[in-house]
């Protein structure tokens, strides 16, 4: 490799020592054009950060436009990853280190780099072109604007085309090699191997044996022009970060992304409930991840299909669960309200029937690439009638496993809709996920049946002469029948499968009499109903965990959220804790029906706050069942709640300071 | 444990324990009869058929049957007929919808039921009028027809069921009318013989909303001057006194009296051709009142082809194994993973 001097007064930045600065936490930005080859570089240096023993949680962002201009603002794609020694690992508020593959890059990434933090950039793009292209009247490199921050200008276009000379590549080839120098570097910088990539990429280019030798030649350069003179000299002068190992359980375990969670979890619940998964789905933009990720994986245990439009899909999972699979179905941000009409179909057929919605910032098409939390009352009141589902939500990519199986369970065990809600960051984010144990999974059960469930005249089995349509004077006293709607002691009705003999019935959106299932247009029977259907959702309350706390069980200041936020929020917590504070935190998993402790433990602090992506819909929500004030923090825009603005909030509330900056 | 349906099944079998409520000479009552004796004859045990079914008077369809029944919502009984024979292709999947509710909500997924062909057999009850919300216009209400939403008469090109399902590349598109039982009965007999997505129509008189709009193909006073029972192989025969024909020239079709043109010369019908050009210009033919160059309207079988049913590509191209089959562990190690052990550093687990 040439030897390229990378000269002191290249690096610049504030003073800093030598020893390695350890953290327990280090978030990192990398971003380029969606050309650079981001997100392999992204998810191959977390792969080996992993091997290394440490947790990881990476995000893609996505450029807003498909085919940007190179160099363009909006064709920047950025690429986040944490590398954590916690189990479950958080982004930062910001990033502490940001790599800048061209102007446009730093552009729109720099806001959110740490003061102090670390800034690589790739100093050979920073061209006339691209920095007009960026926006830049005057080079940042050379003037006053990056002095807030440590920088490395690393010459990484030409120094990797140098190392590639020898391969007779064409630029462009050779320039598509970049990424894995820069990858090179970075493991180099991060006390990463290069050898789980180089596995990696060898596996990949098995049957092109010179494609491999140029990337693992540019891994290799990019790897040793971190241990060059220039490059020690110059990480002397910046600093360099440690991070601390894992304390994790110890196992078997994957880096998995929240669609990729949700998508294991549903061939696991198709395994362990013994029903052929079916997967309807028509793809938006992110739900269509999972329909892609599914594709994949349904050999293993169901089918997919890509229906027509939303309304197909939810039919099509509703028309599968009526035949005894396990119909599942995903929309994203106004695709929920498209299924509502079926979803009420499987709430008075009931019927199982899962629903993954991926909330993102509306109304209507809205911003349908941000997260939002703005869907729970649309999941839980949106449709027409009383209709009451279950709903619950994923908090993290790797739970969305757990939340997936748990859907899965409660919609099969109950014969019941459930909604399962996601949103368009979780969706996309991936962490360490400790693959179980197949002993420790649940068994899903449904009341399946195969014979009749009760004999005319018994006990219980109601006369029909309320129905509308009257029954068949044929059936004789004493003879055995099928009552679809007879109900065992948890409120819930057998499911017949069509080709069971002798239980043939009829399902439909008309008000059910109770038991026969016939049409009804009695009032005291719709009103029995609605009572049934309600008091079956209320009571799956006793079948869940309840609600947990972190930090003390009563005090000053509970912080109560949902979804995505439960990172910011923990740590928030934490860090006030460890101020002294009296500051716990609790997360609902599931939104309905509430754990029966909740009225208890909101009960138990003096102050109630309920921080949500939304206008505060959570905080109605327990108002109203309740009756308990709570104090909301909302934010909307289209962005995970920052762990400082929580802080500042609980500051407040505790009358220690009067201003919040959100 | 219940009896189970004995075979053979006889008509009477079939009918559930529901009274029957559409308005007394409504034309559903004779579709019920003719799918019962259709049932019986199949040789299938009633728990593999279910019928599903939208909105309307003639969702009520599957509550009169003692098979597997759903009566879904509006528009949507294709979409979860599809679902259903994803999950059981075993089972014989019949659609019964209307006018209103199979071409209004329901129109994009019929047409998408129909280029898959999913199979199922989609009978689409056509009276023209949305009689179970008393009275409105529908998809297929002929203009000038007056009606509670247009009084003073429908001015909406109404859509002609056929031609929708040629067009969305239906392997099987029949036309049938209610009174005429036993060509409603031989269609609905090949309908549920057919492997794949069968679409038809039937003629049905709505004798409140819409009375005696298809009296001109159901009268049998008249009906044979205004109709052609097309039979695969046989030329283009009508007329009471079969005295007329049809004829192809150029692109068009046109009546021709048999007196003055050899039967050589008359159409012969292709229910099989690849190319369903004859099918779409059979579905186009119109009975016009009061002209006596009037085209015949045609009933019978428009095309009947072969195309694999959806579930078998299903089946070829991604069904999964049989779930209690499936080694959880294996699936799990399906991407890269790890191992971290206690307080040592972790192992490359790479494969
Ligand atoms: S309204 Fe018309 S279609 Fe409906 S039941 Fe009465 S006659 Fe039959």
């Amino acid at each position: 490799m040439a030897e390229r001097p990378l000269l002191r007064e290249q690096t610049t930045g504030p003073q800093q020592t030598t020893s390695p600065e350890m953290r327990s936490s280090l978030t990192i930005r990398l971003a380029g054009d969606a050309g650079d080859s981001i997100q392999l570089m992204g998810q191959r240096l977390a792969h080996s950060a992993a091997l290394q023993g440490h947790t990881i949680y990476t995000l893609p962002d996505f450029p807003s436009e498909i085919r940007a201009p190179v160099g363009s603002l909006p064709g920047v794609f950025g690429y986040l990853i944490v590398i954590d020694s916690d189990a479950a690992p958080i982004p930062g508020d910001g990033t502490d280190v940001l790599l800048a593959m061209n102007p446009a890059a730093l552009k729109v990434h720099l806001a959110e780099l740490m003061p102090g933090g670390l800034l690589l950039v790739d100093r050979d793009a920073f061209t006339i072109d691209n920095l007009l292209s960026a926006g830049y009247l005057s080079d940042p490199l050379n003037d006053a604007s990056l002095a807030d921050y440590r920088v490395c200008k690393v010459a990484i276009t030409s120094t990797s085309r140098e190392a590639l000379e020898p391969f007779k590549l064409f630029r462009a080839e050779a320039d598509r090699c970049k990424s894995l120098f820069a990858l090179g570097l970075l493991c180099r910088l991060f006390d990463c191997s290069p050898q789980p990539t180089m596995g990696w990429l060898s596996a990949k280019f098995a049957k092109k044996p010179e494609v491999f030798q140029a990337n693992q030649r540019a891994i290799e350069a990019g790897y040793r022009y971190g241990d060059s003179s220039e490059m020690v000299s110059a990480i002397a002068l910046l600093g360099r970060y440690r991070i601390a190992r894992a304390r994790v359980v110890p196992g078997r375990y994957r880096q998995v992304s929240g669609h990729e969670a949700i998508a294991l979890a549903l061939i696991t619940a198709a395994t362990r409930s013994r029903r052929r998964l079916v997967y309807a789905a028509h793809p938006l933009p992110t739900a269509g991840e999972l329909l892609h990720r599914l594709a994949e994986l349904q050999r293993w245990a169901g089918c997919i299909f890509q229906a027509e439009d939303e309304a197909a899909a939810v039919g099509a999972a509703v028309g599968a669960a009526f035949g005894g699979c396990l119909g599942v179905t995903a929309s994203s941000g106004n695709g929920l309200v498209r299924k509502s009409d079926a979803i009420g179909l499987a709430v008075i057929t009931e019927l199982p029937l899962v629903v993954v919605a991926v909330q993102h910032a509306g109304p209507s098409v809205g911003l349908s690439t941000k997260p939002e939390q703005s869907d729970l009352l649309l999941s839980l009141f949106g449709r027409n009638g009383e209709c009451p589902t279950v709903v619950m939500a994923v908090s993290s990519p790797a739970d969305g496993f757990t939340m997936t199986l748990e859907a899965c369970r409660i919609a099969l065990k109950y014969m019941t809709p459930v909604i399962l809600l996601t949103d368009a960051s979780l969706i996309h984010a991936a962490e360490t996920w400790r693959i179980p144990e197949i002993s420790t999974l649940p068994r899903l059960d449904a009341p399946l049946t195969t014979g009749p469930n009760s004999s005319v005249g018994e006990q219980g089995v109601s006369t029909p002469r309320s129905s509308s349509l009257t029954f068949s004077p044929t059936i004789a006293q004493g003879e055995s029948v099928f009552l679809p709607y007879r109900r065992d002691q948890r409120l819930v009705r057998s499911w017949a499968v069509p080709g069971t003999p002798g239980l043939e019935h009829r399902l439909g959106g008309l008000e059910k009499e109770d038991e026969t299932g016939h049409v009804s247009y009695d009032p005291r029977n719709h009103e029995r109903m609605v009572g049934l259907r309600a008091t079956k959702i209320a009571r799956i309350a006793d079948d869940l965990p309840p609600l947990e706390v972190n930090g003390p069980t009563q005090g000053d200041v509970l912080l109560v959220g949902w979804g995505g936020t439960i990172g910011p929020l923990r740590l928030a917590a934490d860090r006030l804790r460890s101020r002294g504070f009296s500051v716990a935190h609790a997360h609902l998993r599931y939104l309905n029906p509430l754990p029966t402790n909740t009225p208890d433990v909101l009960r138990r602090y003096r102050t109630v706050l309920v921080a949500e992506l939304n206008q505060g819909q959570l905080a109605w929500l327990l108002r109203g069942a309740f009756l308990i004030d709570c104090i909301s923090f909302i934010k909307m825009q289209g962005k995970p709640l920052s762990i400082r603005e929580i802080e500042q909030q609980v500051e407040q509330l505790l009358g220690l300071s009067t201003q919040v900056t959100g | 444990m219940l009896a189970s349906s004995s075979l053979p099944l006889l008509p009477k079998d079939l009918a559930s324990d529901c009274e029957v409520r559409w308005c007394p000479g409504c034309g559903d009552f004779s579709i019920l009869a003719q799918m019962k004796k259709v049932l019986s004859v199949l040789g299938l045990p009633r728990e593999r058929m279910v019928f599903v079914s939208g909105l309307g008077c003639a969702g009520r369809f599957p509550y009169y049957l003692n098979t597997y029944g759903f009566q879904t919502i509006h528009g949507r009984a294709v979409a979860v007929a599809t679902g259903l024979k994803l999950a059981r292709p075993e089972l014989l999947v019949w659609v019964i919808t209307g006018d209103g509710d199979g071409l209004s909500a329901g129109g994009n997924h019929l047409l998408h039921a129909m280029r898959r062909n999913v199979d199922i057999k989609v009978i689409l009850i056509n009276n023209e009028v949305l009689g179970r919300s008393k009275g409105q216009s529908s998809p297929t209400s002929r203009v000038g027809t007056r009606t509670k939403s247009n009084p003073l008469g429908t001015f909406d090109t109404p859509l002609r069921p056929l031609s929708v399902a040629l067009a969305a590349e239906a392997t099987f598109v029949a036309r049938t009318v209610d009174v005429d039982i036993d060509h409603l009965g031989e269609t609905l007999l090949r309908a549920a013989r057919h492997r794949g997505a069968a679409f038809v129509e039937i003629y049905q008189n709505c004798n409140v909303f819409n009375p005696d709009v298809f009296a001109y193909a159901s009268d049998k006073a008249v009906k044979f001057d205004n109709v052609v029972y097309v039979e695969h192989g046989k030329p283009m025969i009508f007329g009471k006194d079969r005295d007329r024909g049809v004829r192809l020239n150029g692109l068009t079709l046109e009546v021709v009296s048999r007196s003055q043109v050899a039967s050589s010369e008359l159409l012969l019908h292709d229910e099989t051709l690849a190319e369903p050009i004859l099918a779409h210009l059979l579905a186009r033919m119109t009975y016009q009142p009061d002209d006596p160059t009037s085209m015949p309207e045609v009933m019978g079988v428009l095309r009947a082809v072969e195309r694999p049913p959806h579930h078998d590509q299903v089946e070829a191209h991604q069904t999964g194994c049989d779930p209690s089959e499936v080694d959880l562990a294996a699936f799990y190690a399906t991407g890269e993973t790890w191992t971290y052990e206690e307080n040592e550093p972790p192992g490359n687990q790479l494969p």
